[in-house]
């Protein structure tokens, strides 16, 4: 039994206007999106701006209400449970979002934003209150002295720590990552995606991890499940997904993530064009007009989210379609920058007059 | 006039650029920059020396808060007036500099010879003016042409930046455009006067994957087709690895690394590039990631010496005093690191890069700090150099 499981989730927000509010259009954020997510592991859903990624993850939270569809969390189905029993059972999911400095109260202390969850959702008080801060603080690498400091004091690598310190309070089962790492910087992404890791390992956390940049997903996630215009096109493991793409939009993402490695260059952008809008999507599969293999039945009829190929794949192209060039292109851009020759580490002796290099001066 | 050490720079570049690229367009010459703030004052550059060739495309990378930015600001006269000082250095464009310019001589510059992107292409543009509007303004700010002429100018423009100049693309306004066509569109306001050079500023970083992937395709283009020299600011190391020419690795207002793209990634010898790129998340589970113990220093109060030396794995007691100078480790590949010059010894690679022309070789400091390396890095002491003050613009 998964810890989550989410099924035939459809969100759909309505455009309102004038004096009446009249319903004038609808946008279709996430239709029909199924997934589950197994305890101790990390799904990841990725995607582009506007696939649904976070649509998804709000609906889940209870951000934003679905039109229909089922997210069943700890065998309980939270969308058909009455609103108390609803809130309770969401005590066992925390977030964790993409901006550290706007999602931490500024008037704050580190010491109220981190004990927050504990006097809102448990009697713990007095002594038993500081020492689980202090507990929680020492687990996500922050010090005592920064207890009684503002968010503003703090880089923002030390805020996502504040905000992960904050999520854990009240021991969840579940944590939604949306873009944990996205503002900051690479040595910074480093440390937190080891502390996240740790976490996992500690605490026997499940994350589903919302994120856009591949590479950290590879990085982190057992599963992925890969979103356009609303809709999954592709899920599978992360060993699946990222060694053996099927769907033209995963090869295409695939391929279009610029390798550190210079001597793997693209030969060109593996789309053109822009995400069309999920306002009147366009018909049958989404993601047609961007398609290269696109096939006649394409615009007609949306491809159903079937097992197969050892994943789960929503595309009309037969199993034994030969994508080889792409999933060659895709593999390219996933190339690592290996440091080919380590400098030399080996000690030397100290240069003498005769031994010394030349060295020009330049700058 | 503390500057006899630059002064011989012009003289080392043509040298450097020897073998494949033209002449070079753009030279930064230490470069210093401050900037006054309430809680003192924040030395942004300290030193940056950096160098573009005709039709290269020079990636500046480096974290938030290096300089990149600021590198760039400076070419183009950005830099917020009250509040930033340059103490030091020259930027020659084409052999001028860019630094003694009027305001209205550079004004007639900007835009025209030398163009810049931003980060945010929403921000960038005005959003009361259709794209037609806004383009071919620019061109007749700069070319004393009739408003039919700017506009074909506008629609050879965008052409050339892949957009189609259509009647209903030049009657639409920022607003109605995604984040590709905006961009796009902020680079057709570059080049619509035939700029020799660009500055791009993160130019894909608001931008999705797949969209960011057509923008580098046509930096790539606007290269080859236009020959457009460019300097691309960007943190990230992939970007960088798929676009540029040559790299260069700031770090805390200084470069510390510069080179072929290939050999400062494949090679890279500064152990902050080094422990940069074993930060990437590519290829490696969360287990193996690697990180840089610290964090990134104040540079209210820069350490001393070498600006990494307190998070380096390497540190030497000469870091802690000496800013080290760059030395070529390979061919046209520098690194300004002491612990490179200890250990690099060999003459086997960098007799190459050296060759004949070698104008001013320096005897390496035998790592006693003494003959301290060189004046052209005149170490820490407050670069308030009173003399140097007048220098800006």
């Amino acid at each position: 039994m998964p810890l989550l499981s989410v099924d035939d989730l459809t969100v759909h927000f309505k455009i309102r206007r004038g004096l009446t509010r009249k319903s004038i259009d609808t946008v279709h954020a996430a239709d029909d999106v199924s997934f589950a997510l197994d305890r101790g592991t990390t799904l990841a859903l990725v995607g582009e701006s506007g696939s649904g990624k976070t649509t998804v993850a709000h609906a889940i939270l209870g951000l934003n209400k679905p039109l229909k569809g089922s997210i069943v969390f700890s065998e309980r189905d939270l969308l058909a449970l009455p609103r108390r029993e609803r809130r309770a059972a969401r005590r066992g999911m925390q977030v964790v979002f993409q901006d550290p400095y706007s999602s931490l109260n500024p008037r704050m202390t580190v010491h109220d934003l981190v004990s927050e969850p504990l006097r809102v959702g448990t009697r713990i008080s007095g002594d038993a209150l500081r020492d689980r801060v202090l507990e929680l603080l020492e687990m996500v690498g922050l010090g005592t002295q920064h207890l009684w400091r503002r968010p503003h004091e703090f880089s923002g690598g030390q805020c996502q720590r504040i905000a992960i310190a904050r999520a854990l309070a009240l021991s969840p089962d579940l944590v939604v990552l949306d873009e944990p790492t996205s503002a900051l910087d690479v040595s910074v992404q480093a440390r937190i995606l080891t502390l996240l890791h740790r976490l996992q390992e500690e605490l026997e956390l499940s994350y589903l991890f919302i994120a856009h940049d591949l590479a950290v997903v590879e990085s982190v996630a057992s599963a992925v499940a890969v979103m356009y215009l609303g809709t999954i096109v592709e899920s599978g493991s992360t060993e699946t997904i990222f060694n053996d793409p099927r769907h033209p939009y995963t090869l295409a993402l695939l391929a279009s993530v610029p390798s550190p490695d210079p001597e793997q260059r693209s030969a060109g952008a593996a789309l053109s064009g822009d995400v069309p809008s999920a306002i009147h999507p366009p018909s049958g599969c989404r993601f047609h007009p961007r398609c290269k293999f696109r096939m006649d039945v394409c615009d007609k009829e949306a491809p159903p989210l079937v097992e197969r190929l050892g994943r789960r794949l929503a595309c009309h192209l037969p199993d034994e379609f030969d994508l080889t060039a792409d999933q060659e292109a895709a593999r390219a851009a996933r190339a690592t920058a290996v440091v080919e020759e380590e400098p030399r580490r080996r000690a030397r002796p100290r240069p003498t007059e005769a031994t010394a290099p030349r060295m020009r001066r330049r700058w | 006039m503390g500057k006899r050490a630059t002064a011989e720079q012009p003289s080392a570049s043509p040298a450097v650029a020897g073998a494949d690229t033209g002449r070079p367009v753009l030279q930064i010459e230490d470069l210093r920059v401050e900037f006054r703030s309430l809680r003192g004052v924040v030395r942004a550059l300290n030193g940056v020396h950096l160098t573009v060739h005709e039709g290269e495309i020079v990636g500046l990378v480096g974290e938030s808060g290096c300089g990149k930015t600021v590198t760039g600001y400076s070419v183009l006269g950005l830099l917020p007036k009250p509040q930033a000082q340059v103490t030091s250095g020259r930027i020659l464009f084409k052999g001028e500099d860019l630094l003694t310019k009027s305001a209205k001589e550079m004004r007639a510059l900007k835009g025209k010879v030398i163009s810049m992107v931003f980060q945010d292409p929403l921000a960038s543009l005005n959003p009361v003016f259709t794209v037609g509007e806004q383009i071919s303004r620019v061109v007749r700010v700069h070319k004393d042409v009739k408003k039919k002429a700017a506009l074909e100018a506008t629609k050879t423009a965008l052409q050339a930046t892949g957009l189609p100049p259509t009647d209903a693309l030049l009657k639409s306004y920022p607003h109605q455009l995604s984040g590709g066509m905006r961009q796009r569109v902020c680079m057709a306001m570059a080049i619509s006067c035939g700029s020799a050079m660009l500055v791009a500023d993160e130019p894909t970083t608001a931008l999705d994957v797949t969209i960011q992937m057509q923008i580098l395709k046509l930096l790539l283009r606007l290269r080859e087709e236009l020959g457009v020299a460019q300097i691309l600011i960007t943190h990230n190391v992939g970007v960088a690895a798929q676009t540029c020419d040559r790299i260069a690795v700031m770090y805390a207002g200084n470069v510390v690394e510069e080179g072929p793209t290939a050999e400062v990634l494949k090679r890279p010898r500064h152990p902050y590039t080094l422990a940069l790129i074993e930060c990437l998340p590519q290829g490696k589970t969360a287990a193996e990631l690697k990180t840089i113990p610290g964090a990134v220093p104040d540079l209210i109060t820069p350490p001393a010496g070498c600006r990494f030396h307190e998070r380096c794995a390497h540190v030497r007691e000469i870091c802690r005093d000496s800013l080290p100078t760059p030395v070529e480790v390979a061919r046209d590949h520098w690194t300004a690191c002491h612990w490179v010059q200890e250990t690099a010894g060999g003459g086997d690679e960098l007799g190459r890069g050296a060759g004949g022309e070698a104008e001013s070789l320096v005897p390496a400091p035998a790592g006693s700090p003494g003959p301290a390396p060189a004046a052209a890095q005149p170490a820490e002491p407050e670069a308030g150099d009173p003399s140097t003050s007048s220098e800006e613009a």
